[in-house]
This record gives structure tokens, sequence and C-alpha cells, in this order.
């Protein structure tokens, strides 16, 4: 079974200490990581997303679908504060996002790992540097972390690929080392956006895998997939809820999913 | 004295940050290219104008010390008006010395119209004398009368009438030569940040995947900020290095004539040391408002 198969055993097996990358973040036990109230949010005068509510609570995971063009990225986006609410609150660890400074968006920004859809990378630095990059702006020294990060690369199985060039990565590949970037720097959250939308199934369900693993280790995840099929097989390992953008609303998924 | 903290951080630039921003493009050579040209402008705006103020000190100081005495007259009753001149001269407050010239020193003024060969004692030529007042001056009003009295044919000149227009001309060369630094300076400050707005505009998915990842805007702004001042700092060098090359390649005093002078003397070659470091200010200070420009108006 390629679960089994391909399960990485560093964050599960307790023979070595858990590496710092995928550590959860204690003191965000309790309150709500991400919370929207009341929010709408327009694009050229039409209104995408109009009276949404959610709070996300640490260690949980949810599913968004809806169908293209619903408003799945710019939920997202709202969520890590790449886009303020037209009305409404948008709050990431307590903070309301119109009383954010650019420089507390950074900040909050590295306690939140997005994958999206297209994985941007600087095309210029290897994989293991686009990997890395989160440490890099960061300020950390990632020379001291390598350790870290070349164990990360292993468990998303990228160690052989860790010199190529992202143009020279397959999209499997391009895949899991935007996950990896996402979490390097343990995230308390989770965004990814279509994240098995390039890849065959047998690679979505070893990406899906990945992030249940990140789940279990505590940290909160939220997937925007119209992917169906990949929502049911998730809803196998995992408890997971699922919302619908549908008619500019969130609303929780009918039993079937 | 220690540096400035923003040049210490510039310089000091963190190798695995500055990887960040792709290495190459147009706007690398185009920065270069411009500081290197802008400092060999540069260097012979800043020649011309310390050039220009020594001229302008130099002429204001000999001339505002030397007059002239002009006789002329009748061949048989130059050298009675001559000597009764310098009676006059030698008897009159404020003045230090009064000498006739000599043939030979005519002849030399003379020979960049006539040449070396001009008989000036076949010439009716006026005879000179050179008056070197003291520091008090004489009074120019009084002198002419007693001259007009004792010699008819004296004429003096005390250089007032040609020597401000000179100094004058001096003085604006000087200030041309300096508002031609500041508009070199401006020009340099345009074409950087025309070339950082391109280098911004070219790597906005660079910046976008920064932000990303959490990245501030003084990170970003710092890896693009860096990369330009160093490339203007290189580039100055070596246009400056090229100017100071050229400069020394001028004619000679004896060879130059009417460019005597025309570049820079002792201590002046200091001066162009501070063009790099200018250089390098201004392309931080444009770059850096450039950065933060485009990065306050990206969403």
């Amino acid at each position: 079974m390629l679960w089994r198969k391909t399960q990485s055993p560093v964050c599960f097996t307790r023979l070595k200490p858990v590496p710092v990358w995928c550590r959860n973040i204690a003191e965000t036990r309790g309150q709500d990581v991400i919370e929207l109230e009341n929010v709408a949010y327009s694009y050229g005068g039409g209104e995408l997303l109009s009276d949404v509510s959610l709070k996300l609570a640490p260690g949980s995971f949810h599913f968004l679908t809806g169908p293209s063009g619903s408003g799945k990225t710019t939920f997202l986006k709202l969520c890590y504060g790449a886009l303020v609410p037209a009305a409404g609150h948008a709050r990431i660890f307590d903070r309301d996002v119109r009383a954010m400074t650019r420089e507390d968006v950074a900040m909050a920004r590295r306690r939140i790992g997005v994958v999206h859809q297209d994985c941007q990378f600087l095309d210029h630095l290897t994989m293991a540097e686009n990997v890395a990059l989160p440490l890099t702006v960061a300020g950390r020294d990632v020379q001291a972390e390598a350790g870290n990060l070349s164990e990360l690369l292993a468990w998303c199985g990228l160690t052989p690929r860790a010199e190529a060039l992202p143009p020279q990565l397959s999209g499997g590949e391009r895949q899991r080392a935007a996950l990896a970037r996402a979490v390097i720097l343990s995230p308390d959250v989770i965004l990814a956006d279509e994240p098995t939308g390039n890849v065959d199934w047998e690679m979505s369900q070893r990406l899906l895998q990945l992030l249940i693993e990140l789940n279990r280790m505590g940290k909160t995840v939220m997937i925007a997939s119209h992917d169906l099929g990949l929502i049911r097989a998730a809803k196998q390992h995992v408890q997971a809820r699922v919302l619908r953008i549908s008619n500019r609303r969130l609303q929780l998924a009918g039993a079937d999913l | 004295m220690r540096p400035p903290r923003f040049l210490t951080n510039v310089l000091a630039a963190d190798a695995s940050a500055d990887r960040v921003v792709p290495p190459s493009g147009f706007t690398a050579y185009l920065t270069l290219f411009t500081s290197g040209v802008m400092a060999f402008l540069a260097v012979f705006a800043l020649a011309l104008s310390l050039a220009t103020g020594r001229l302008a000190d130099r002429w204001g100081e000999e001339l505002a010390h030397a007059s002239t005495v002009r006789i002329s007259a009748p061949e048989d009753q130059m050298n009675v008006q001559t000597e009764a001149a310098l009676r006059v001269l030698s008897t009159t407050e404020g003045i230090a010395s009064a000498r006739a010239l000599t043939a030979e020193e005519q002849r030399a003024l003379l020979a960049p119209w006539f040449g070396p060969d001009v008989p000036v004692e076949s010439l009716p030529v006026p005879q000179l004398i050179e008056v070197i007042e003291t520091p008090e001056g004489y009074d120019a009003a009084g002198l002419r009368l007693r001259l007009s009295a004792e010699a008819p044919g004296a004429v003096l000149d005390d250089h007032t009438r040609w020597r401000r227009p000179l100094i004058a001309a001096a003085n604006r060369l000087r200030a041309l030569g300096l508002v031609s630094i500041l508009l070199i300076g401006g020009a340099m400050a345009a074409m950087i940040t025309l070339a950082a707005n391109a280098a911004l505009a070219a790597n906005s998915q660079v910046i976008e995947v920064l932000r990303l990842v959490g990245a501030r805007d003084a990170y970003i702004a710092g890896a693009f900020v860096r990369r330009f001042t160093l490339r203007a700092l290189i580039g100055a060098a070596a246009g400056c290095i090229l100017g100071m090359l050229a400069v020394l390649a001028l004619p000679s005093q004896d060879e130059a004539g009417f460019l005597t002078g025309l570049g820079f003397q002792g201590g002046e070659w200091f001066w162009l040391l501070l063009l790099p470091p200018v250089a390098g200010l201004v392309a931080f200070v444009a770059t850096q408002r450039a950065a933060l420009r485009v990065l306050g108006a990206l969403s």
C-alpha cells in the first residue's frame, strides 16, 4: 500500500529527537490560529465572497472545495494576509489583518506555510536552496540547520534532486519541494492551494500523505481542492472538515463528503 | 573614524541573502556603465572647477596688486616722459615699486601676435611701466592727475576694467563645474532609479516568492540596494581611474598654453577619492527609495 510504503519514519518513530521543523508550537494550543468573521471580498466591483465566517482551531484539518473560480484561492489569501477583506474581520494569530503592518504580515507568514498550485520557485537557486529560503529570509543560519534540511528533503523523497534547479524538476517533485519549503520553519498552519493539481493520482496520494503526517504532528492544515476523490481518500485517514464555497458563501459540505 | 552604519551594512552583506536576487540582467551592466561614465565626467567637471578656481584666485591676486602705465609719446620724448612717470610713481603713496619693461620683455609680450623676431625697437610701440602696489593700494584718480601733469603721454591702466569680467568669468566657470557635478550626480541617480525600477519589475516573481515565505520589505529592498550600491561603487571607481588617466594625459603646462592648469594639483587629487563613495551613496539612496516605493505599491 502506498501509504505504508512511503510513510516517513522521521517523525513517527521516537528513536531520535523530533526535528525542529516538525515540532508544533505549544502556545497556539487552545486559541484559533485563523479566524474569519463575516468576511466579504470583491474583485472589480463583483462580490466574490460574502459573509464568510470560519475558525481554524490548532491541529485541525480542513478541505476547501468548490467549483473553479468560486473563490478558493481568494479565501486562502485572506487566511494568510495577502488580501484584506472588504468587510468583516480576518484575524491571524489573534490579530486583525487591518491592524497589521507589512512587517507584521511578513512575521505572520513565517508561521503559515503556503503551497501554491503553480509552486513558485526562484529558478536560479537549487531546489535545496529554495526549500531553505524561509530560513534564509528569517536570518537563520542555513549551514547550522543543514541536518534538518537534509532530513526534511529525505522525508519528502527529494534527496537525490537537492541540487537540481526548479525547471529540472517534475511536477510531483515541485509540489513536494513546495511543501517542504512551506514546513521548514515549522509553521503552525499549512495552507495548500490545489497541491495535487498538476500531478498524477499516485503522486497526489503521496502529497496528501505528507500533509496528513504534518497534521498528526499538530499542524493545522487546510487544503483547497476540487478533487473530490482526493478528499474522500483523505477522510479514510484523517478526521477532516470539508467546506464548500458556493454562491459566494462558505458552507459545510454534505454527507457524501 | 568609523564608516557610516549603512555603508558597513551594505559592504558586510550576507552572501546567501544576496543570492535570492538573480545575479545577471541588463540592469547590472547599465548601472556599472552609467556610474562609470558619470564618474569619468565628474572627474573632468571637478578638474574644470578646481582649475578655474585656481585661475580666478591667481588672476585676482596678481591683477589686484599690479597696474600698468603706458607711455605713448614721440620717439624723442619717450625717455623723458618715462623717467618723469617713474619719478611720479616712486613718490606716490601706495606704490611698492615701478620699473620700465625692457625691450626683451616687451618683445616677449608681443611674441604671441607678431612672432619671436619682431624688431620692437623699430616699431612705434608704447613704453610700458609695471607698477606693483602695496597691500593698501594707491589713489588712482590722484595718480592720473599727477601723471597727466608730469608726463602727458602716460596712461594709467589699473586693470580694473578687464580684471573684473575675467575674474567673474573664472568664478562662473568654477560654479558651472560644481553645478555640472551636481547634475551628473542627479543624472546618475535618475539612471540608477530607472535601472532599479526595471530590476524590481523584472523580478516581480522573486519578490512574490520572497513575500510568500515571510521576507520583510527591508530584506527584499536590501538585497537590491546592496547589489546596486556595489555596482555603482565599482563602476565609479573604474570611471574615476580612467578619468584620472585622461587628465594625466592632457598636454603639460608648457605645451598647453591656454589649457595651463586644467587638472589637479597636490592635495586636489584626494577629491577624486570621494567620487566612488559619493556615487555609492547616490546609488544607495536612489535604489532604497525606488525599492521601498515599488514594494509599497505592490499588494
